[in-house]
């Protein structure tokens, strides 16, 4: 059925269309050079005024579309008024353009809900879907007239596409890798170019390739444009088959930089083609090595954006709905900026990915979501506009030639030279400290795979000056094709990297044991590297010193800068200030979330429903397990049932998570939620070790003092804190010095990234919504004493389903009555702790560790 | 190469220590400088505030319990070779084993580092993993969302799967058993540390 609906709105958007799109293409475009060739045709004036009635304009233009059009040009002529009118020449270009991509999108909406996805991944799925909708646009108007344009790719298609992949680009893991990136990008594909190129030519001296009319210069031409792998659709792979994260940020930041690479080559041969190869000066071969000034240049532009975006997004606190705008004006603007100084664009990657950390911290929880979701579109419907145009090229027989010497020759050559990736990784790994191993190796020159990028740049080429384009055109769609479809994702790399490794003995299913112990084993190794840090390199220390003095200063605004501190400002906090937090929050509050299951951060997660559906599930599972717990046959389903909950809910390690990219999928922040339990569980673990050791040593103390002083009232550490909470009070006021950068922390922000601030008015009334203030309060975060550098764990500016936090910090806090309920509910269960239960007061911590800093 | 040998002079016991765990030079030149910039104090020794104060381990469940595991028992302190040997154990495995037979079992070996998991969980070091220590690390590796009463059942079934002698607890060897399909090596081996 959703077939059908596919078809028929290709047969609309093609039918509907006969002619002229690409100018419609290029409506936007206008102002930019205008390549004669991509003009063919004349438009025919048939979208003149008359009547459509109802119908919609694809409908109408289903079958009978010239009859419509003539009747319609006929009763324009008859004349008068006409209130609906036939416009279909003033909609034409976004009209066509959206319905290319609804199409797209449906066709995704069916893709990914299907268990093919699997097999078939995305880009394939998009190329088959350009093939038809170029097969039917071909039969309805028999000529192919849908052209990719250049500036609309440079200008549009490609920002979008390299500005979501450098936004999200994890910039420290990036860095750290800087060298091997550098060496794959820039050596590898320089190598690739060049040997291609080279051996392409040698091959036409030789014979083999026949017809192509081309000299070196093409060649080289064709080398560059083919050797920029695209492995961004590589990335997906590397999750299935346990790809650590090193390999990860080297293959996605060699796709980045050697687009880049690429490019620059690109146009430089291009200016040599036009200027004519006997033209060609031999200090002009020198200036090939521009392209070093072209990528600095291009580096230094992005950068210099980036500090700029960092400290506009410092003040845009009022105008939060237009934060998400800047950040996309920016990360633009560098793009142009860099276009219009002809330096290499591409690389104003660096904008977003110097950029991210500030502005992240700056702009507020919406936004953020908005700038993430924003790129992500974006890049996604340039990437399908791209892919549309290959499958479309692909069945016009006129835009392409073949030739089977050239095809064949390309295949094997860049298979070959993507295997000097061997070599490459031979020299850096004498340097590294991390060798890259056998199966890195094989991954890498085997998920050599040609995308989007390599194909616009060969249907840019100008056939008047590059005689062979068409040829070329042939070549690189077969290259796509190929590398797309049979190289790449679950055809054949994914067994052979399978096959590769070594077999984990994987014939029966893992059991439980297995399972829990496997996780902590990832967990050690996760923990181990990180204490041995073997993460970051030492020049890390510098760089982050001097962003902690000066650019963080500068671009981050003052209340994010001061959060960032607090992290640190715990590690500095004194004995006394420790206890309190431990004695007003640690304790109590354990032991409400122990006793309280179904309270504390639980139940205010997004996905409520989903949580209750789950506890419903688990409960019944252990209804079960005490009735049918003899019966042998069910103790299979029960161990099922533990092996869902275990797979669901065990903590993932870093590693896992960190290697998501994709283009259209989004972690959905489940990464910062399990960062944010396991943050508070820790500290509030901490915070108890520490206290117990207080109170040993408090013991001894007090024991030596006991003659001195007699018997002690037990306990005497946790009543200072205490003494100024009025536990009998209704609404507890906790009184808290005012702060000198109040303004910092002043409301607009929180209300907007938080469900509901409590403020001293809503409190006077707290018995008129006894039940909600509770659900909604259900997580009061005193546990949190400091949050640490990324602010993502700062309650009041987590995710979505971030616990929303009681109290903000304000002069004066109010704690709603019914968090008592809670309290006394939990007090049945506080036999098992030491020190008597304390009322809540979560701004504490939090607070003394501001106004300390203050 | 020569560089690093010469300045491993400054790595206490650096000849006895490349010993004794197989780490190479540089790989112990690196080390010391990291447990240098752990001790921020420059106290020649690391306390569990210094451990504490790598902030990636607050986002790691068993974070702490690893630290732990750096500390001999009844120590408040962990100094560099210490520091070194609990690393070692993520070594991984050589493929030639040249050392083999009269030396003592390397820290790197498949039982070592099982040993080194195992006293992960027993906490207070009977040579079992009692119900109640399996149940305190599922609910720290356990999300939010699973109840006490599911957390219960699996350690229950945990147990009763592994547990051979019946005595409710899990001891090093069936510990062990429990896990002979798994590739230790790669599960726990760092490959900086080969």
């Amino acid at each position: 059925m959703l077939l059908l609906g596919v078809t028929l709105l290709l047969l609309a958007a093609a039918g509907a269309d006969p002619s002229g799109s690409a100018a419609s293409l290029r409506g936007p475009l206008h102002a930019s050079a205008p390549p004669p060739r991509l003009l063919p045709q004349p438009v025919p004036e048939y979208g003149a005024p008359g009547v459509a009635s109802a119908r919609s304009a694809a409908e109408a233009a289903v079958g009978t579309g010239k009859e419509e059009l003539e009747a319609a040009e006929q009763q324009h002529h008859g004349g008068g008024y006409r209130v609906v009118q036939w416009e279909w020449s003033y909609v034409q270009t976004p009209y066509i353009i959206a319905i290319w991509l609804l199409v797209a999108s449906v066709a995704k909406i069916f893709h990914f809900s299907q268990r093919f996805t699997t097999v078939v991944p995305e880009s394939c799925m998009l190329i088959l879907l350009g093939l038809v909708l170029g097969g039917v646009v071909l039969l309805a108007s028999k000529k192919q007239l849908y052209q990719l344009d250049p500036s609309l790719f440079f200008l549009f298609l490609l920002p979008t596409i390299v500005g979501d992949a450098g936004y999200f680009m994890p910039a420290r893991l990036f860095f750290d890798n800087l060298g091997a990136i550098l060496t794959y990008a820039v050596v590898g594909t320089l190598w690739n170019a060049f040997c291609t190129g080279f051996c392409l030519y040698a091959a036409k001296l030789l014979g083999i390739i026949e017809q192509v009319k081309a000299d070196l210069m093409d060649f080289l031409l064709f080398g560059a444009l083919i050797s920029a792998v695209d492995p961004v659709a590589v990335l997906a792979v590397f999750e299935e088959v346990h790809i650590n994260e090193m390999l990860f940020i080297i293959v996605f930041g060699e796709s980045l930089l050697n687009d880049a690479v690429t490019q620059v080559l690109y146009k430089v041969y291009i200016s040599f083609v036009e200027v004519g190869v006997e033209n060609v000066q031999t200090a002009d071969y020198f200036k090939g090595v521009s392209f070093l000034i072209v990528s600095i240049g291009g580096t230094l532009v992005g950068l210099v954006f980036a500090v700029i975006l960092g400290f506009i997004t410092r003040f845009t606190k009022k105008v939060r709905i237009i934060e998400p705008l800047f950040v996309f004006l920016m990360v633009y603007l560098a793009y142009l900026t860099a276009e219009l100084f002809s330096l290499s664009a591409i690389l104003m990657t660096f904008c977003g990915i110097g950029a991210n950390k500030y502005v992240e911290a700056n702009i507020s929880q919406k936004s953020r979501t908005t700038v993430k979701y924003t790129m992500k579109t974006l890049a996604s419907i340039a990437e399908t506009i791209i892919f549309i145009f290959l499958g479309i090229s692909a069945v016009d027989k006129s835009k392409w030639a073949w030739d089977t010497g050239l095809v064949s020759c390309t295949l094997v050559f860049i298979f070959v030279f993507r295997a000097a990736v061997v070599g490459q990784t031979w020299v850096l790994n004498r340097f590294r400290l991390v060798p890259l191993d056998k199966i890195d190796q094989v991954v890498m020159s085997y998920g050599g795979l040609r995308g989007a990028v390599a194909f616009a740049l060969v249907v840019l080429l100008d056939g008047e000056r590059v005689k062979a384009k068409d040829y070329f055109v042939a070549t690189t769609i077969v290259v796509v094709f190929f590398t797309v479809m049979f190289q790449f994702q679950g055809l054949t790399i994914k067994p052979l990297v399978k096959w590769l490794k070594v077999p984990r003995s994987t014939n029966s299913k893992p059991t439980i044991n297995e399972e829990i112990h496997e996780r902590a084993f990832d967990h050690i190794l996760t923990a181990v590297e990180d204490i041995a840090g073997l993460q970051g390199y030492h020049h890390w220390r510098d760089w982050e010193q001097f962003d902690k003095n000066y650019l963080s200063k500068l671009l981050l605004r003052k209340s994010v800068y001061r959060k960032s501190e607090l992290w640190e400002a715990y590690q500095k906090i004194n004995i006394r200030d420790a206890i309190s937090v431990i004695d007003q929050g640690g304790n109590v509050l354990t032991s409400a979330r122990l006793s309280l299951p179904s309270m504390a951060s639980r139940a205010s997660f997004p996905e409520v429903t989903n949580v209750t559906n789950y506890r419903e599930n688990g409960s019944g599972v252990c209804l079960d397990l005490q009735v049918i717990d003899n019966v042998s046959g069910s103790k299979v389903e029960e161990d099922m049932e533990t092996h869902h909950v275990l797979a669901g809910n065990l903590y993932k390690p870093r590693r896992r998570y960190q290697s998501h990219y994709s283009r259209h999928f989004m972690p959905l922040g489940e990464k910062e939620r399990q960062d944010r339990e396991v943050f508070q569980r820790n500290m509030r673990s901490r915070m108890e070790t520490f206290k117990s050791t207080r109170h040993k040593r408090h013991k001894k103390e007090r024991s030596l003092k006991k003659q001195r002083r007699g018997s002690d009232t037990k306990d005497d550490g946790g009543d200072k804190p205490r003494r100024n909470v009025s536990w009998q009070d209704k609404p507890v006021v906790v009184p808290v010095e005012p702060e000198d950068d109040k303004a910092d922390h002043s409301d607009p922000e929180k209300e907007e990234d938080v469900g509901i601030t409590f403020t001293a008015r809503k409190a006077e009334t707290p018995k008129q919504r006894p039940k909600s203030a509770l659900d909604v309060c259900q997580s009061p975060p005193p546990h949190t004493p400091s949050p640490p550098t990324e602010d993502s764990h700062l309650p009041w500016k987590g995710s979505v389903g971030s616990p929303p936090p009681c109290v903000s910090v304000e002069a004066t806090k109010i704690i709603p009555v019914d968090l008592q309920q809670a309290w006394n509910q939990s007090i049945s269960s506080l036999e098992s702790v030491s020190s008597p239960p304390a009322p809540a007061e979560p701004v504490h911590p939090r607070v003394s560790a501001l106004s300390r800093l203050g | 190469m020569g560089s690093s040998s010469s300045s491993l002079n400054n790595v206490p016991d650096g000849q006895q220590l490349m010993q004794e765990t197989g780490f190479s030079a540089a790989h112990l030149l690196r080390l010391y400088e990291r447990f240098k910039f752990l001790d921020k104090d420059n106290r020649g020794h690391l306390r569990s505030e210094d451990f504490e104060a790598v902030p990636e381990l607050s986002e790691n469940p068993i974070g702490d319990r690893i630290v732990g595991a750096f500390f001999l028992p009844g120590q408040e302190t962990v100094d560099f070779s210490s520091f070194v040997r609990v690393l070692a154990h993520f070594r991984p495995t050589e493929k030639n084993r040249t050392r083999a037979g009269a030396q003592p079992e390397p820290a790197n070996s498949r039982n070592r580092k099982l040993k080194f998991a195992f006293r992960l969980y027993d906490r207070d070091r009977d040579g079992k993993i009692s119900r109640t220590e399996l149940l305190q690390v599922l609910r720290e590796m356990l999300g939010m969302q699973v109840t006490e009463e599911q957390l219960q059942s699996i350690a229950d079934r945990a147990i009763q799967e592994a547990d051979l002698d019946k005595d409710d607890a899990i001891s090093f060897d069936e510990f062990r058993k429990s896990l002979e399909k798994v590739n230790i090596d790669h599960k726990m081996s760092i490959r900086f540390l080969e």
